[in-house]
């Protein structure tokens, strides 16, 4: 009997839905803490923020971050003792890189069925350490007295700040571009969503 | 107070309401009538009062600084406008104690500039984001709390002001030794718009947490929450 293997396990496409709540809930609650006292000269239209008023905010920003905190913990713990890491986003070599980057600019970058990749390795890693960054940045900002060896290590409030900003922003663009490649090959959505089967030439084991 | 398995069901319903309504921006605009989302909300907000607690160390002091670093002109916040700010005189001027406190012999101005006094240049954060640095001085509020007598066993010190304000804390920051009544501001006494005749200076806590022109201060192991808890910012709102 043969069984078939999904592309993207259960658990993965659990937490990859579960961080996307919780990623849209933090950046819209954070553009409206970051409009009461913005730090760069604009401020976030009030159409794209959550909570009414920074108190709904802050209320909406730390509730979500919870959820953020236990399910990244999840999935660095189930992506390292699975060896999905290293199965899936396993090795990338800035050649690889380079090479796939090329041929993706050039529309010639082949999907492959279950496949990561150099060039959507190298941004699933970027985003997970922007994830890391903007949690640690933000516990800087949040407690800069009892946790002040992490309010130090980013400069010190102020810049605790803008290194937070900073860190939303890139994961901002990195969701851009996610969304856009997602866009591009739309057939990778029903398997993050359903599982999908992973093609059995490929990988008759 | 909901007992602990009550909060834990409403937790776990909140939680998928929450999710569900979270888009729809029914959030913290009416608190005297809370939807699904406020209550989940909420009960985030208590379990964050708990971290809190938990990472809170009274042995931790806020950082301290120069006088060159201080804040000038100093920046008035409140919810009114800086014309508005109480007036209150201070010869008539006295502080009742309300609660758990043995000697509840209410305090003119003058009996507590006689006690010890402390003097700290620390950075005030608001909950908005910004933050100034100031000096401030007066009497330490656990000294002050153990002159009078006060239960220190109890959980919360809360306060009252001129202008109808209100706030309170926990015992352990309460009793924090860079916590203070102040008396003074940049050297001088406190004027109307940054506390007159008296203001708590908490270094460990958010601006919101630092009430002004205080007329009474309680001990109490009733939760007493605050101007702003009330309308949905974090209690413990520590730094
Ligand atoms: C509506 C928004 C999103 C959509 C439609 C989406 C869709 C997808 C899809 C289809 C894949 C699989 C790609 C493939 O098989 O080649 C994927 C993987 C991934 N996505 Fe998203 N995504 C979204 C938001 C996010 C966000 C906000 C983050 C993080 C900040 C994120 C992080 C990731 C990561 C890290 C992976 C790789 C997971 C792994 O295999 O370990 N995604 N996403």
């Amino acid at each position: 009997m043969r069984r078939h293997r999904p592309i993207h396990p259960l658990p993965l496409r659990i937490m990859h839905w579960l961080n996307v709540i919780a990623i849209v809930t933090l950046i819209g609650s954070g553009w409206e803490i970051y409009n009461a006292s913005p730090i760069l000269p604009f401020s976030f239209p009030q159409w794209a923020v959550i909570g009414e008023w920074l108190g709904g905010a802050i209320a909406w920003h730390f509730a979500a971050i919870w959820l953020l905190m236990l399910n990244g913990l999840a999935y660095l713990i189930w992506g390292t003792a699975s060896g999905h890491f290293r199965r899936k986003l396993l090795p990338i070599t800035p050649r690889a890189v380079f090479d796939d980057l090329l041929a993706a600019l050039s529309l010639r970058l082949q999907h492959e069925e279950g496949v990561y990749n150099a060039v959507q390795r190298l941004l699933y890693w970027g985003v997970i350490s922007l994830g890391i960054l903007a949690v640690l940045s933000g516990l800087a900002v949040w407690k800069p007295v009892q946790l002040w060896y992490l309010s130090d290590l980013f400069g010190g409030f102020g810049f605790s700040r803008i290194v937070h900003f900073a860190a939303m922003s890139g994961i901002c663009a990195f969701l851009l571009i996610h969304v856009l490649l997602v866009a591009l090959v739309p057939r990778v959505l029903p398997a993050m969503i359903f599982g999908g089967r992973v093609p059995e030439t490929t990988h008759a084991e | 107070m909901t007992s602990p398995l009550d909060r834990r069901a409403l937790l776990s319903r909140g939680l998928i309401l929450g999710a569900a309504t979270m888009l729809s921006g029914c959030n913290y605009d009416d608190l005297q009538h809370p939807d699904m989302a406020d209550r989940f909300l909420t009960g985030m907000s208590r379990w964050n009062d708990r971290v809190q607690a938990a990472l809170f160390s009274e042995h931790r002091l806020a950082p301290t600084y120069p006088a060159s670093a201080i804040t000038r002109p100093p920046r008035f916040n409140a919810y009114y406008d800086i014309d508005q700010a109480p007036q209150v005189d201070p010869a008539t001027w006295r502080l009742e104690l309300t609660g758990r406190i043995a000697d509840k012999r209410p305090w003119t101005l003058g009996q507590l500039r006689a006690l010890p006094q402390e003097s700290q240049i620390t950075r005030f954060i608001c909950v908005e984001g910004w933050r100034v640095v100031g000096q401030w001085s007066g009497v330490p509020l656990g000294q002050f709390l153990r002159r009078i007598n006060a239960d220190t066993k109890a959980r919360y010190v809360s306060f009252q002001c001129a202008d109808g304000y209100y706030e309170s804390i926990d015992m352990p920051s309460a009793l924090h030794p860079q916590t203070i009544l102040a008396l003074d501001f940049l050297g001088e006494p406190l004027t109307a718009p940054f506390g007159a005749p008296v203001r708590l200076r908490i270094p460990t806590k958010l601006g919101y947490k630092n009430p002004k022109s205080i007329v009474a201060m309680g001990v109490t192991n009733v939760f007493p929450s605050g101007y702003w808890v009330k309308q949905g910012y974090n209690w413990f709102g520590g730094s």
